[in-house]
């Protein structure tokens, strides 16, 4: 399907940001925030992974690193898909911005920042992009509460 | 008085008085009027707005029932269909839309999103549009039969038939 040759190479060079290990074909590394953008700028550079997927986080409400930020790639020249998860605690959810080099994840860091509060360090747009002004809290938290609604408009009843 | 004089037609055919007069209400004149002319503003935002096009295209034809034309500006409807989920972000431009529809004007909540929120309860999504505006008729289903539409919408003729009319009045 790809080239095991660069798969071999990409996982050695990862290694340095963090254990690294291959499922269903994407390359996941469990790395730090701290490595983030070394690793990004890494396969942004030699790997020509030219595409930033999605990053999303997921809510591990017992960890004491609550939260883990999931960063996606996709390299169109070598067809390989790459998985970056950082832990950050729930008290300084700070992960450093993509924005420098994808232009895109000033959108989804948004979207990331409504749903589960992550800041992201460097990005200073994180308004609101699906939820609305006023809305309390982080919904797709564990702790939010999954009936709760925040109408905009007065029920009539 | 215009210029150019009205051609004068003879009348040469006999008067049969087959239909020269009813005796009506003046209400069920108005509501018979009314049930036939509806105008719909279609508030379309989600996958029941296929099932719309279905119900409106030449197969099942709301046309039959003089609800085919859909306005684009609710200041010319009167027939508010609501096709899909509402979610509380849009909550206020479907009441700015409500608010700017002009008298007389009716509300169809059209499947089980727009009547009762679905199966969404949640952070996001209007548990059913009655929370905001008042509804009139309202078309379960997931989406809705195009039969059930058609029932809705001669439920809502029968309704406009047999209400009351405001502009009814004793100078009418």
């Amino acid at each position: 399907m790809h080239a095991p040759s660069m798969i071999d190479r990409l996982q050695a060079e990862l290694a340095t940001f963090g254990a690294v290990v291959v499922s269903h074909g994407t390359v996941v590394c469990h790395t730090e925030p701290p490595q983030l953008l070394g690793a990004v700028t890494l396969l942004q550079s030699q790997f020509a992974f030219d595409v930033f997927l999605d990053v999303t986080a997921v809510d591990w409400p017992n960890d004491a690193l609550r939260f883990e930020v999931v960063h996606h790639f996709y390299s169109t020249t070598n067809k390989i898909r790459v998985r970056l998860k950082s832990r950050v605690p729930e008290a300084a959810p700070i992960v450093p911005t993509l924005r420098p080099l994808y232009g895109s994840a000033a959108y989804m860091e948004r979207e990331c920042h409504d749903m589960y509060g992550i800041q992201f360090d460097g990005n200073d747009d994180l308004r609101a992009i699906l939820l609305y002004e006023g809305f309390v809290g982080h919904p797709l938290r564990k702790d939010y509460p999954k009936q709760l609604e925040q109408p905009l408009v007065p029920y009539r009843f | 008085m215009y210029g150019k004089p009205l051609p004068v037609v003879p009348v040469t055919h006999e008067k049969t008085g087959a239909f020269e007069y009813i005796t009506t209400r003046k209400d069920e004149l108005v509501g018979w009027a009314r049930k036939f002319s509806l105008f719909p503003y279609p508030f379309v935002t989600a996958c029941c707005a296929m099932e719309f096009m279905a119900v409106s295209a030449s197969a099942y034809d709301t046309d039959r029932f003089g609800a085919a034309l859909p306005r684009f500006s609710p200041r010319q409807a009167d027939l508010l269909m609501i096709v899909g989920t509402v979610t509380q972000k849009q909550a206020p431009i479907l009441l700015k839309v409500y608010e700017q529809m002009c008298e007389p004007k009716w509300v169809m909540a059209f499947g089980v999103c727009a009547t009762s929120g679905g199966f969404y309860q949640n952070y996001a999504s209007l548990p059913g549009i009655d929370k905001i505006i008042p509804v009139d008729i309202y078309i379960p289903g997931c989406p809705p039969r195009p039969e059930m539409v058609i029932d809705g919408i001669m439920k809502l003729q029968e309704t406009i038939a047999n209400g009351r009319h405001l502009i009814v009045n004793d100078t009418f």
